[in-house]
């Protein structure tokens, strides 16, 4: 359902919907900055729409929070000072990608914690089905199969 | 009256449904051929009620019956006629009926085709069908009526959302809902062997072409999806990790595994309990994205309490379906018997190795996905998981995943040579190492991982040309005999090596258009330029134009490299007066695989208009690759192994073995 429910979401939300996001006045002087501030713009939630970065965003706030990142990145803060800063004004929910706390650790643990433990079951399991088949006859069986094969067979 | 026909059509289906959900049981546990034939004829005539049910509610729409509410809200008369067709499901009520006609149609496809199936199973899959039809019955009928009427008829609709009328949506939903759907098959087929307590090599052979079938049109569903948004949005980008997408990924991915794990089950007899497993979470996953998308849960937990009814609903189906489902496993399957043993490395291996691989990166989406509205519900703490998570996440799973691709169809069942594949792999690893140490010196020595992303692109392609040649015999063998073999290698060994390398195809496109796409936005007045990788780009102007039910500006472009006209591009933007709403429509040329791709923007004051510009370099790879895997995926299921009903001569079993 991805476009159909995204267009109609987005539609919803943004009407009327216009096409640009980052308008050309926006634009800094300094590529460098301006690569940074685009960078840092792909972090940032829009808050108002439904999970568009303030890049892709062409809601009013995301215009300001671009604005905003801009000044703050201008005055020669470091990006990690604009995100800080943000996260201080607007909350965590400012921030596409969580921090690693607390509240976030199954977020983040349960992906590699799942693929350890397959990894680890998988092996297990190898190992514990192959070992049957590894295993020698008993005596008994030796001797049974010794009698099938006929005498001549070596004894081992 | 044809409303009213309509809503009894759907109504008379449900009542089919119940006595399909039953009757056979009964017979099955009776020995009772009759009771247990019905269930062929319910199914195909349930499929026959929602059909028709489908076409009085088309018939609404083209005929422009404003008297019915869905019509009202989502029609206009002066729609061009493809979208009065495609508004049928471009809304709530009439996707879900798109969603229970599919429903019916799988079902009715397994009533007319299942002839070879044992007479048990056969019932059961379709008593277990009907169980999910009648609960998406009842959904519909009870929280989402199509049919509706106003007491007073309107003389004109409110028209069609302006971003859906487009082809796109004739495409991409019915594509996804088939996708979706299909995987009902594979999950009545695991509960009823859970039923039945029995399951073998046959089930998965029975299984694999209805899960293909629904992976290949997922597959196309979710490309086809992502170049509309591409396209309509205006922005450009092809993929945003949004929970809607999501949704149709999580399935994609579990799909995508069971069609492994069947091939394990299959040929080898083992990983039976885990392809029961997989079965159940691949529909449990499209239920999941059901309900994610048609709840509303996702703008968020609070508006979905405030109006529950439809979410309520449907997460009343999920816990009957998924929880029922799991727990039915959790009970019978232990009892089920394993069987084939195999050694770590080995094709078994492998393909558990892509299993494990491609459920964790599941879980991740899934993870990333439903955590926030976890928390939220929990601790009304409020966090945003997005693009930047889900690409830091993704990435390092699907890397060892594509790397591991071409050794597994070279390796060996049972016991496989891991070093002898990596041998067989040397051009590969060759073309591998050369595309990389290209790329970075043709980018003048800047980002050495997009280099490594494309290198990794080159070794899976050349890997699944590697894993034909060396079937056929290519390079080694005199001609003749290559074609022989060529001719007489099963269409599964061609379909898979073709998806693999369809995988890569979209990977190198991937690659491309992340690390070298270039834009420029800036205002132009008529007649000035705009420059962009090698291309310069004039503006002409503005002309308004007239459609059909809106009116647009179009700005026309003409389009130079190295001062030759290469083409004109329009982009636009349409006002449509019903909904008064404005859409965009970018400008796309098409250069090879890759696109010049122009947006408009604001116009101001001073006559000048703002332009978005991009250059997109091999962007059609991405979804051209999705088509690639799709063509793999028809080859794999007309394999005559595969072909629903064929007998299969005794002569050929004893050729194949030989093999």
């Amino acid at each position: 359902m991805r476009g159909l429910a995204l267009i109609v979401l987005v539609a919803t939300l943004l009407t009327p919907a216009a096409a640009i996001a980052v308008q050309p006045d926006e634009i800094l002087k300094d590529a460098a900055l301006e690569a940074r501030a685009r960078n840092l713009s792909r972090e940032l939630r829009c808050m108002v729409c439904q999970n568009q970065s303030i890049d892709d965003s062409d809601a009013p706030l995301a215009r300001d929070l671009r604005l905003l990142v801009r000044q703050r990145l201008e005055s020669g803060d470091s990006d990690r000072q604009v995100l800080d800063f943000l996260v201080a004004r607007y909350g965590e929910f400012v921030l596409l990608r969580p921090p690693l706390e607390w509240h976030t650790l199954l977020l983040w643990g349960l992906p590699p914690a799942t693929l350890l433990i397959g990894i680890g079951a998988v092996l297990l399991l190898a190992r514990r089905r192959t070992q049957p088949a590894l295993a020698s006859l008993s005596a008994d069986e030796q001797r049974r199969l010794s009698a099938l094969v006929g005498p001549d067979a070596p004894e081992r | 009256m044809i409303p009213e026909l309509g809503h009894y059509a759907l109504v008379l289906a449900l009542a089919l449904g119940m006595i399909q959900s039953v009757a056979p049981v009964i017979g099955a546990r009776y020995r009772d051929a009759a009771m247990m034939r019905l269930a062929s004829s319910t199914a195909l005539m349930q499929f026959v009620f929602v059909a028709l049910s489908f076409m009085a509610l088309t018939v609404c729409y083209v005929t422009s019956d404003f008297s019915v509410v869905n019509v009202f809200e989502n029609s206009h008369s002066t729609m061009p006629l493809v979208y009065k067709f495609t508004s049928v499901w471009g809304n709530h009520e009439g996707s879900m009926l798109l969603w229970v006609l599919i429903l019916a149609l799988f079902g009715a496809l397994v009533a007319a085709f299942g002839g070879n199936l044992p007479a048990t199973l056969k019932a059961h899959v379709l008593a277990v069908q009907s169980w999910i039809a009648c609960a998406f019955y009842l959904f519909v009928l009870l929280t989402s009526n199509p049919f509706a009427r106003l007491p007073q008829a309107p003389f004109e609709g409110r028209d069609l959302n302006p971003i859906l009328q487009d082809f796109g949506l004739a495409v991409h939903p019915p594509l996804l809902y088939l996708g979706y759907v299909g995987f009902s098959i594979a999950f009545s087929f695991a509960i009823a062997a859970l039923i039945e307590g029995r399951i073998d090599a046959a089930w998965a052979r029975w299984v694999r072409p209805w899960t293909l079938a629904a992976w290949m049109c997922l597959t196309l569903g979710i490309a086809m999806g992502s170049y509309w948004a591409y396209y309509e949005l205006g922005w450009g980008g092809f993929w945003f990790w949004d929970p809607v997408e999501n949704a149709s990924l999580m399935p994609w991915l579990a799909g995508t595994a069971l069609l492994h794990s069947a091939v394990v089950m299959e040929k080898r007899n083992a990983l039976k309990i885990w392809t029961l497993l997989l079965a159940i979470l691949a529909f449990s996953l499209s239920l999941i994205g059901t309900f994610l998308v048609r709840s509303g849960v996702l703008t968020s937990v609070h508006t979905f309490a405030s109006d529950p009814t439809r979410g309520v609903f449907i997460l009343m189906i999920l816990v009957l379906f998924i929880g029922g489902g799991l727990m039915l496993f959790a009970w019978r399957a232990p009892l089920l018997k394993q069987g084939g043993l195999f050694a770590p490395i080995s094709r078994e291996g492998a393909l558990v190795f892509n299993n494990l691989f491609l459920t964790t990166a599941c879980l991740t989406v899934f993870v990333g996905t439903l955590y926030p509205l976890a928390l939220e519900a929990v601790t009304d703490e409020k966090i945003s998981v997005g693009a930047p998570f889900f690409n830091l996440t993704f990435a390092p799973l699907f890397i060892p995943l594509l790397f591991a691709m071409p050794f597994g169809p070279l390796l060996a069942w049972k016991r496989g040579d891991l070093l002898g594949a990596a041998q067989r792999l040397m051009a590969a690893f060759a073309v591998g190492i050369v595309t990389v140490a290209a790329t970075f010196i043709a980018k003048g020595g800047v980002g050495i991982l997009p280099a490594f992303g494309i290198g990794l692109a080159f070794f899976v392609m050349v890997g699944a040309l590697v894993d034909l040649a060396e079937r056929t015999g290519a390079f080694r063998m005199p001609f003749a005999i290559v074609r022989g073999r060529a001719a007489g290698l099963p269409r599964s060994a061609w379909g898979t090596a073709i998806a693999h390398f369809g995988m890569a195809v979209t990977l190198l496109g991937i690659v491309c258009v992340t690390s070298w796409a270039s834009e420029r936005i800036v205002a132009l007045k008529p007649s000035q330029h705009v420059s962009l990788a090698g291309y310069d780009l004039t503006f002409d102007g503005l002309v308004q134009r007239a459609g059909p039910n809106f009116r647009e500006t179009v700005a026309k472009f003409t389009v130079r490299r190295g001062g030759v006209t290469v083409g004109e591009m329009e982009p636009s933007k349409r006002t449509f007066a019903t909904r008064t709403m404005t859409t965009t429509e970018a400008a796309l040329l098409t250069r090879g695989f890759s696109q010049l791709y122009l947006s408009l923007g604001d116009a101001n004051q001073d006559g000048s208009i703002a332009v978005r510009l991009y250059h997109k370099p091999q962007v059609l790879l991405t979804w051209l690759g999705a088509v690639v895997m799709t063509f793999g995926g028809l080859l794999s299921l007309s394999d005559r192994r595969l072909r629903i009903g064929a007998p299969k001569p005794a002569a050929k079993t004893a050729l194949q073995a030989a093999e």
